[in-house]
């Protein structure tokens, strides 16, 4: 296949940027999207060029590194997979794909394609943990979990923290990512006793952090890779009104 | 903004119900109405709640204004190339246009009906009672304002479709099954609400002398 690419480029932070025009011959179908992005910057190399920095760790889809808007859709046309799990084979010959950077405030772009993400590890930072030593792993049985309650926590664990989510909104609002790391460890007897003083720290790093507000247009659980429900941000908004009402801010 | 907007949402049954009383036979019509409109306009509960409401819809445009600025300072710079339409509604994304509207047609509605009645020099009707019923009545005729006031409900139809269920999730509801009860819920009310106001002056209009 012959590709047209039209690529954000950017030589430093809150530098000016643009897009830069590339053509790549001979992508074949199999290729992921970020061996595609391997094979143009080969191409660079060869010339002599700066080579194009995008964020990318284990290509399996786990870890949350990579993210790019692709035709202006977070990861790509695809529902539900990252950018590392998009393979040529969704374009066709001759296509023309715009590949930017997640825009946010919060986010700023490094280089190219590459994002500062560290406002996520500062909301982790201000409450994602449990504060107590919990030793080394107990016996399984010694605390136990309802069924139920240990899916609805992975299923809230499962974010990878990707950022898709503020990259999609068009307010640029951490709430589900928030909302998750809030939610899966206040289901648990371990994290629930925090749960309060975690829920007021993270939200409140988050607004520090300059992430939007949530408005409910439900775009970020349309784009999310772990297809993260929005019923978490309600869950989060839960505890957090109920903290506030009670007087239990932390 | 969800608690305003479940207090407005409230509001607007009430107003629908009141106003139902015109689509009753011209002559029971108008004495009901007018009867209504002085029973409200006299009590001191409703005069209190005439105020909440005043403060309800401007907490909710200020706050709505406060989130619109916070919403784009966070935003930065724009997508050269963007599709991100195709993962919402419109009307989730427009609110601010939809409450424009909105308070664009509130404000013309206040100042034909509410402030007429209340400092305007009105007819009486033959039970002594301010006859809003006439300017309600003459406003309806008019093409151009049965016109303007479909497009106006028109906007609020879209704006509670989203604010209802937005409200729900603000304020914490998360159980599953509830939160798609409050949709469907949030649709049928959407539903009643706007047709109830559109049939008022549509059916005005086709009934006129």
């Amino acid at each position: 296949m012959k590709i047209h690419l039209k690529i954000w480029r950017q030589d430093e932070r809150d530098g000016p940027g643009g897009m830069v025009s590339y053509t790549l011959d001979d992508v074949t179908e199999d290729m992921s999207f970020l061996e595609m992005l391997d094979a143009l910057n080969g191409v660079l190399i060869g010339k002599g060029e700066r080579v194009i920095e995008f964020d990318h760790d284990c290509r399996e889809g786990i870890c949350g590194q990579c993210g790019l808007m692709i035709n202006g859709r977070a990861h790509g046309p695809l529902p539900h997979v990252t950018t590392c799990q998009l393979h040529m084979r969704s374009f066709r010959d001759g296509d023309t794909i715009y590949i930017e950077p997640f825009r946010a405030a919060a986010f700023p772009v490094l280089r190219d394609l590459k994002i500062d993400r560290s406002a996520f590890d500062r909301i982790i930072q201000s409450g994602g943990y449990i504060a107590a030593g919990t030793g080394s792993a107990p016996e399984a049985n010694s605390i136990l979990v309802a069924h139920d309650t240990a899916e609805a926590a992975f299923d809230a664990a499962a974010c990878i923290g990707c950022g898709a989510c503020v990259a999609t909104c068009k307010n640029s609002s951490a709430a589900l990512f928030v909302s998750a790391k809030t939610v899966h460890l206040s289901l648990l007897p371990q994290g629930k006793l925090e749960a309060p003083q975690r829920v007021n720290a993270m939200i409140a790093q988050m607004n520090a952090e300059q992430f939007g507000p949530c408005s409910n247009t439900e775009a970020c659980e349309v784009e999310c890779p772990q297809q993260i429900s929005v019923l978490h941000i309600a869950r989060m908004n839960w505890a957090f009104n109920k903290s506030r009402l009670l007087g239990r801010k932390g | 903004m969800a608690l305003t907007g479940t207090f407005l949402c409230l509001f607007l049954v009430i107003h629908l119900l009141g106003n139902l009383q015109l689509l009753l036979p011209a002559d029971r019509a108008r004495a009901s109405f007018n009867w209504y409109s002085h029973l409200l306009s006299g009590n001191v509960l409703i005069k209190l709640i005439e105020w909440l409401l005043f403060v309800s819809i401007l907490a909710h445009i200020v706050y709505a204004l406060l989130l619109t600025l916070r919403a784009r300072k966070a935003s930065g710079r724009g997508y050269v190339y963007d599709k991100r339409k195709a993962s919402s509604t419109w009307n989730s994304r427009n609110m601010g246009f939809l409450g424009m509207i909105i308070l664009l047609f509130l404000v013309l509605h206040l100042k034909d009906f509410w402030y007429r009645y209340k400092f305007g020099n009105l007819p009486l009707d033959e039970q002594g009672y301010t006859d809003l019923y006439a300017i309600v009545v003459a406003a309806y005729e008019e093409f151009w304002y049965v016109l303007l006031y479909l497009a106006g409900i028109a906007a609020l139809g879209f704006h509670l479709l989203h604010g209802f269920s937005s409200a729900a999730r603000t304020l914490g509801l998360y159980h599953p099954l509830y939160s798609k009860v409050v949709r469907v819920a949030g649709k049928l009310y959407t539903l009643a609400i706007t047709a109830g106001f559109m049939i008022i002056p549509v059916y005005i209009y086709f009934n006129k002398a």
